[in-house]
């Protein structure tokens, strides 16, 4: 089966090409990329005043599948990750039970294959069970297919075990992937520590509860050589620190969530509890270095944290609230609101989306070149719409944006040569 | 002037011209405590229940005297643990509650918010009468009546509030209705008890009790609660009471004439020393009384009380 993409501008960051070219793909695969490309029998899509890039990958979504499918599953999930434009999603192991061998990551594997969406790219444990007190088999979930390993939720709160991960995971070419989080200082806290929490007597979150961790875990990291990669990075401290790590050398790298520079803690107001998440929503000057650090390279990736809850498990008084916020079908307009603000090159706001997040997990996607899976989303971004929580294709609802106008969607999601989703 | 207040959730959403009304409102009710038979017909055939999820004495008793006093039907549920432990939400509660046709519920709850996830959700009156950490609105009003009962004003005057700032829904509560009635709100505790950014809602910042109370007209002290302060906000009650415990001799600070408040129950040899507890300048009984006048305004007032009398 042939697809022709005639006339869009095409951007594929990794080689530096911003053009309008038409590109055909053929049996699953990018097979040309030039102008005025004619195919025998294939399917063509105009793409006219749109944008054609390698297909989205999003290096942080949780499933809940298997043990949690009330809220969301592999089907689900996976539709609406192609819904937002992503091609490929990295899933976190805080299933039940939780993905720390192979024979979950099998499972995992086997059901996103017959969804047959999108590519899943399992994220396994670091510790057995995520319980911070054993390594997890790296080498065998390597085997069974996992990019990288975390115990996102959980922090990996020793030291020496954190080292050990690395150490383990460097001979495997793996990121250990951080949720970063002192939870003694976190303590009883739900929302970012500040003025905004002073007002609605909402026990705060401090920011060095994360800064803190991630400067431990960088040293760790330039200690072992072993590639440390920070996940959802949402306060100005702990920018500085990667950035400063970069600077040295440091095998480290870091992505943030579209609300973490989208939204402060003023969201919270009225105890909105779709903008409880963790990390908390921070200050105005946290979402500016946000800004700072992807503008200048030291946030490498954007990711959704896509975290699907039950209404129930939302509607609730804030303090018992569920931290997270689902993000796939969200994702792509926010982004491309940096480049509306200045803060982003279309291109560069592309990768952050395609190949910088490839490179996190080493993948060989993330680029249109000649030869690779075709993994494509076309792009209107000038489409205007309007993010209505309960037509998310995602099983939860639970979404801040609510309502929110947006600018800029996937059109078509191209995923190993098949068009899985079509707006 | 017409009351337009449906809920009353919190100081911060009322007006200057709305609290003057209250206090106003409870001046004319107090006559009625000192009464005979204390009780009128106002609220005659109305229901009120005070759905308590956290242990409380003098606000519940308060708030169901106020209630009989205007012949309201009062009903008292401890929701504490009951619905909770066996699954039921806050919400499944409230709606039950509701469908037993109440005019009024009056809540307390130990999350911050609460109150106002009632307010979206049903259709009676909601009175706070305090969520967590965020505002206990009848304690303020009670209090500016006393403040406003001694002084005869509260405009100008210094008010000096003392302890644990951040976990404290009455500090938050005075701290609005006081700056916004014109008063000059003083702020002490220690280091671990004093929330970021509090001095943006137009409060002085001491960490010094003793700058704090100097001049003060007014010196109100918190109530420590032990059971919510971990182990970590205080190294020991004796370290407390010597910081910021107010006593015979550091009230000398404050003006001549101060008035000494406690929301109650006191830690004695804590907060207070027996000697000011009971002394003269301490007016903590006359809010107790105080309480019960603002409670019948507050319930008068939501129930929109101008027509009714």
């Amino acid at each position: 089966m042939k697809i022709l993409i005639k006339g869009g501008r095409v951007i594929d960051p990794a080689h530096g090409i911003d053009g309008q070219f038409d590109l055909l793909i053929d049996n699953g695969r990018i097979s040309k990329l030039d102008k005025n490309l004619a195919a025998d029998g294939a399917e063509v899509i105009d793409a006219q005043g749109k944008l054609v890039t390698p297909g989205l990958i999003d290096l942080h979504v949780h499933l809940r599948d298997p043990g949690q499918e009330y809220k969301e599953d592999i089907i689900s999930g996976t539709r609406a990750a192609v819904a937002g434009g992503f091609t490929a999603v990295a899933c976190m192991p805080n299933t039940k039970p939780v993905n720390d061998n192979a024979s979950v990551t099998r499972y995992i594997l086997d059901k996103a294959a017959a969804a047959g969406f999108c590519h899943v790219l399992p994220v396994g444990a670091i510790t057995q069970g995520s319980k911070g007190e054993a390594l997890a088999e790296m080498g065998d979930m390597k085997e069974a297919g996992c990019v990288g390993f975390s115990d996102d939720g959980h922090p990996v709160t020793s030291g020496e075990l954190m080292r050990r991960a690395l150490e383990y995971a460097r001979p495997f070419g793996m990121p250990i992937i951080a949720h970063s989080e002192d939870l003694d200082l976190v303590g009883q806290g739900v929302m970012n520590e500040g003025f905004v929490a002073t007002e609605l007597g909402l026990k705060g979150i401090p920011w060095v509860s994360e800064a803190a961790p991630i400067a431990r875990d960088v040293m760790l990291a330039e200690f072992t050589g072993g590639h440390l990669h920070v996940a959802h990075v949402s306060c100005a401290a702990a920018v500085e620190i990667i950035r400063a790590a970069k600077k040295r050398g440091v095998r480290v790298t870091a992505e943030v969530t579209p609300h973490h520079f989208t939204l402060t803690d003023e969201a919270v107001r009225g105890y909105d509890t779709n903008a409880k998440m963790n990390p908390p929503l921070r200050g105005a000057e946290d979402v500016a270095a946000m800004r700072a650090g992807l503008a200048d390279g030291t946030i490498d990736a954007i990711a959704t944290d896509h975290a699907p809850h039950h209404i129930d498990e939302k509607n609730v008084e804030f303090n018992i609230a569920y931290n997270g916020i689902v993000g796939l079908e969200t994702a792509l307009p926010l982004t491309l609101r940096l480049v509306d603000d200045g803060v982003l090159s279309i291109s560069d706001a592309i990768a952050k989306l395609t190949i910088n997040p490839a490179r996190v997990l080493g993948l060989d996607s993330g680029t249109l070149e000649v030869g690779r899976v075709a993994d494509v989303t076309i792009i209107d971004p000038q489409l205007k719409w309007t993010v209505d929580a309960q037509k998310l294709v995602s099983k939860s609802k639970n979404t801040p944006f609510d309502g929110w106008k947006m600018v800029g969607a996937a059109t078509h999601t191209i995923v190993a040569g098949q068009i899985r989703y079509q707006r | 002037m017409t009351f337009r207040h449906k809920h009353i959730l919190g100081i911060e959403q009322l007006s200057k011209e709305d609290i003057g009304f209250i206090l106003d409102t409870a001046d004319s009710f107090k006559e009625i405590n000192s009464r005979e038979i204390k009780k009128v017909p106002t609220l005659r055939g109305k229901t009120i229940i005070n759905l308590f999820f956290e242990a409380s004495t003098r606000t519940r008793t308060s708030f169901e005297i106020a209630g009989k006093r205007l012949s309201a039907d009062t009903i008292n549920i401890t929701a504490s643990s009951s619905s909770v432990v066996k699954g039921e939400t806050l919400e499944d509660t409230a709606k039950n509650i509701e469908a037993m046709r109440p005019d009024i519920i009056v809540m307390r709850h130990a999350a911050s918010g609460a109150c106002d996830y009632l307010a979206k959700r049903v259709d009676c009156s909601i009175i706070n009468a305090g969520d967590g950490a965020h505002e206990h609105p009848s304690q303020a009003l009670l209090d500016m009546l006393t403040i406003r009962q001694h002084k005869g004003r509260i405009e100008g005057l210094k008010v000096a509030i003392v302890g644990d700032i951040t976990h404290s829904r009455v500090a938050r509560s005075n701290l609005y209705g006081l700056t916004r009635m014109g008063a000059e709100v003083r702020l002490a505790g220690p280091g671990t008890m004093m929330p970021p950014g509090i001095e943006r809602l137009g409060a002085k910042v001491y960490h010094d009790m003793n700058q704090a109370i100097e001049g003060a007209d007014v010196v109100m002290m918190l109530r420590i609660q032990l059971e919510r302060q971990g182990k970590t906000l205080l190294p020991t009650l004796r370290e407390y009471a010597k910081f910021y415990g107010l006593n015979t001799q550091n009230l000398q600070l404050a003006a001549p004439d101060a008035l000494v408040m406690h929301p109650g129950p006191v830690n004695r040899g804590v907060e207070l020393s027996s000697y000011v507890a009971d002394g003269i300048q301490s007016v903590i009984l006359d809010q107790v009384e105080n309480g019960v006048a603002v409670r019948m305004a507050l319930l008068y007032l939501v129930l929109g009380g101008e027509q009714a009398e």
